[in-house]
């Protein structure tokens, strides 16, 4: 049976569907409550905690859970490993749409939404959020750039536009044509600038709080904190890969995805493997692991982060039975993610400590709102591409 | 995935090209601190917590009355932080020191805006929205900010304030140094000026550290040896003598090295002139070629 990415096809107003929707309509009114009453009103944001969740997960868990399109870009695409090329597609989707949510979460946190396109004229080449916001920016077209074929191959040909719009099919068509045609020469400078420009900004992300000695937990304030976030973003590309396919095969009922996510695992045992050494190693260098006993929330949270999001899943991994059952895979691929967004989650909110003001920040219910919103829109809209584009590999005749 | 020896090759003598003409810049970190600036050292020893100076800064800087402005004793029941409605606050601290008759003796506390010497605030500021002048004062031009707040985490003394009611323009509030006042000839700023013990001294900031060693040496009784502001996060404009430890009047232990240090020094030495992301570009186009060279004939193409 011939595999090839196809449009799934399937009927999209499923039960789960639905409850997106009911997400999606809550978090569309909280932010209209945040463009009326302003963040104070919507937030649990103070003087002394200016960042919440918005920023340590919308912008900085999605940047890290976007890494898969970087990664098997670099595999399949870079390194040369063809057999993986199923799921760079999954993976380039969920850059795309993990980008793009990044971007409007930041438009909902930033005080002044409307000026977001200030620091393309505005430069300030001491500031890491600098850095980061133009890689983003540039990497985000990169990613649309890359996504463009796929649209292409599902309608050049055949592009029919409803009614009055009919008369551009044909300068639509050609476009697409020659975009493809363009695309496909050169798409390798942009497949290469996209594994830069993740490297630059991923990095870049754990080097916000570097400008803020006194306020980051010294158990995640470190010089290397940078390498660490780019090794642990390499590191959880795969296994973000792997749980997202298996959520989304298990959910469309698809063929597994096995056969390409098992080996898959033995580089992720090597990459977690790597993370791990550095961010024990770390510990060990500057002593702090002198604080993991003190019982503090903070010290909790970095113990969970490191035992359960870093060192049981490499240990599962270790074993070829977990590596070969779908269910350990699974199990492994999610408390690494788990482990990641603990992290980012812990390094821009537990691990910062006001200086002043004792400021317990715990999210109000309509900034959770917000994200669940951002993050349920994020998947319907996975859903409708993978329905009605090229994305997944299904059997040909139940897609036809 | 087209990519030929030529392509490679053509990539790879402009990365190499722009690699041997700028090298990487490996300069140590340099601190960008004004030469001259002023300054102010706030006397603790001074204060009586009269707060006339909250009532100087709002009328200078066109904010509201501050709150309760003739109470002298229940204001001080609450631990104030300046916020967008007040850039300066004096609060009262119980630190154990005793009169003669046993009676718990206060001692006040203004806060406001360190202005540092390095700025944490300037250094993470995305669109460069905050400056350090050239006469101390660290300035916020509010038609390049978009309120990423990126300030307020970087800021060690916790300093700006948002104006978080705001829906559409909230801005970053602060002391401003009065600039307007102390950047003509003979300005002082509001608070210093109304001060009616003389607890606020403005000035140019070495004058002002000789001034407040002096203080100290010719009162060791009164005084700790340690001006708050002179080495703190490698300096600040705004400084403070103390009798009581500073850490109990609410102004943090902190060290020495500047905040941005450490952040501009790795920023800097990755990026400067685009090195690294030029180097790796080259080396991934590379591997690239190398990876895919047996797969090059013309029909396939396509990712």
């Amino acid at each position: 049976m011939q595999h090839a990415a196809r449009p799934l096809k399937r009927p999209l107003w499923t039960p789960g569907v639905l409850v997106m929707l009911v997400f999606m309509f809550a978090g569309a009114l909280a932010i209209i409550a945040r463009f009326t009453g302003g963040i104070g009103y919507v937030t649990n944001l103070t003087n002394a905690r200016p960042w919440g969740i918005w920023v340590g997960i919308d912008v900085a868990t999605g940047v890290a859970l976007a890494a898969g399109g970087f990664t098997t870009a670099a595999l399949a695409h870079i390194f040369g490993r063809h057999y993986y090329e199923p799921v760079t597609r999954p993976a380039l989707l969920t850059a795309v749409l993990g980008y793009t949510f990044v971007v409007i979460g930041l438009l909902v946190d930033i005080g002044r939404s409307w000026a977001i396109w200030k620091p393309m004229f505005y430069w300030n080449f001491n500031s890491v959020l600098f850095e980061v916001a133009m890689c983003v920016m540039i990497y985000l077209t990169v990613l649309y750039i890359e996504f463009l074929p796929i649209v292409a191959e599902q309608f050049k040909g055949r592009v029919n536009l409803p009614g009055i719009l009919s008369g551009l099919n044909r300068l639509v068509d050609n476009l697409l044509e020659a975009a493809d045609r363009i695309l496909g020469k050169v798409m390798w400078v942009f497949i290469i600038l996209g594994v830069v420009l993740s490297c630059m900004h991923q990095s870049s992300l754990g080097s916000l709080m570097l400008v803020a000695p006194t306020k980051l937990h010294p158990l995640w304030y470190t010089p290397i904190l940078p390498l660490l976030f780019l090794t642990s973003a390499i590191a959880v590309g795969y296994p973000m890969v792997v749980f997202e396919t298996t959520l989304a095969t298990a959910s469309f009922k698809l063929e597994s995805e096995m056969k390409i996510l098992a080996p898959l695992t033995r580089v992720t045992l090597f990459l977690l493997g790597f993370y791990m050494v550095l961010k024990i190693g770390d510990m060990a260098v500057r002593g702090t692991w002198s604080y993991l006993l003190d019982g503090t929330y903070q010290t909790n949270s970095f113990v969970v982060e490191l035992l359960f999001g870093v060192m049981i899943p490499w240990v599962m991994l270790l074993f070829k039975s977990v590596r070969e059952s779908a269910r350990g895979v699974f199990t492994a691929a999610a408390l690494i993610v788990g482990g990641v967004v603990l992290n980012r989650v812990n390094v821009f909110i537990v691990g910062y400590r006001s200086p002043l003001t004792e400021s317990g920040y715990f999210p109000a219910p309509s900034e959770i709102l917000v994200t669940l919103g951002l993050i349920a829109t994020l998947m319907f809209i996975y859903r409708v591409v993978v329905t009605y584009l090229p994305v997944l590999q299904a059997p040909k005749e139940v897609s036809s | 995935m087209q990519i030929t020896r030529r392509h490679f090759f053509r990539v790879m003598g402009v990365a190499g090209a722009s690699v041997a003409v700028r090298p990487p810049a490996t300069h140590a970190w340099e601190s960008k601190a004004p030469p001259d600036p002023y300054g102010c050292v706030v006397d603790l020893t001074r204060c009586v917590g009269c707060r006339k100076c909250e009532e100087a800064c709002a009328e200078v800087n066109g904010l509201p009355e501050p709150e309760r402005v003739n109470c002298q004793c229940t204001i001080f029941e609450t631990d104030r932080r300046p916020d967008h409605d007040a850039f300066t606050v004096v609060n009262r601290y119980y630190t154990g020191r005793v009169d003669e008759f046993d009676k718990p003796v206060p001692t006040y506390a203004k806060v406001q805006c360190m202005h540092c010497q390095d700025p944490a605030c300037v250094s993470a500021c995305i669109v460069g929205a905050l400056t350090k002048d050239e006469t101390g004062t660290v300035r916020y031009d509010v038609t390049k900010c978009i309120g990423c707040r990126y300030c307020m985490v970087a800021c060690p003394f916790e300093i700006p304030a948002y104006e978080y009611h705001d829906p559409i323009t909230p801005r970053v509030m602060k002391c401003t140094f009065c600039y307007d006042r102390i950047s003509g000839e003979g300005g002082i700023p509001g608070c210093a000026t109304i001060c009616p013990t003389e607890a606020i001294t403005f000035g140019r900031r070495d004058t002002l550290l000789k001034v407040a060693k002096k203080r100290v040496k010719d009162n060791p009784a009164r005084y700790l040896p340690h001006i708050y502001g002179e080495k703190e996060v490698g300096g600040t404009s705004w400084m403070y003598l103390s009798g009581v430890p500073f850490e109990q009047v609410n102004l943090p232990i902190l060290p020495e090295t500047p905040s941005p240090k450490l952040s501009e020094t790795i920023q800097h030495s990755l990026f400067s002139y685009l090195w690294s992301p030029i180097l790796l570009f080259g080396a991934l186009g590379g591997l690239m070629a190398w990876f895919n060279k047996n797969d090059n004939h013309p029909d396939k193409g396509g990712v």
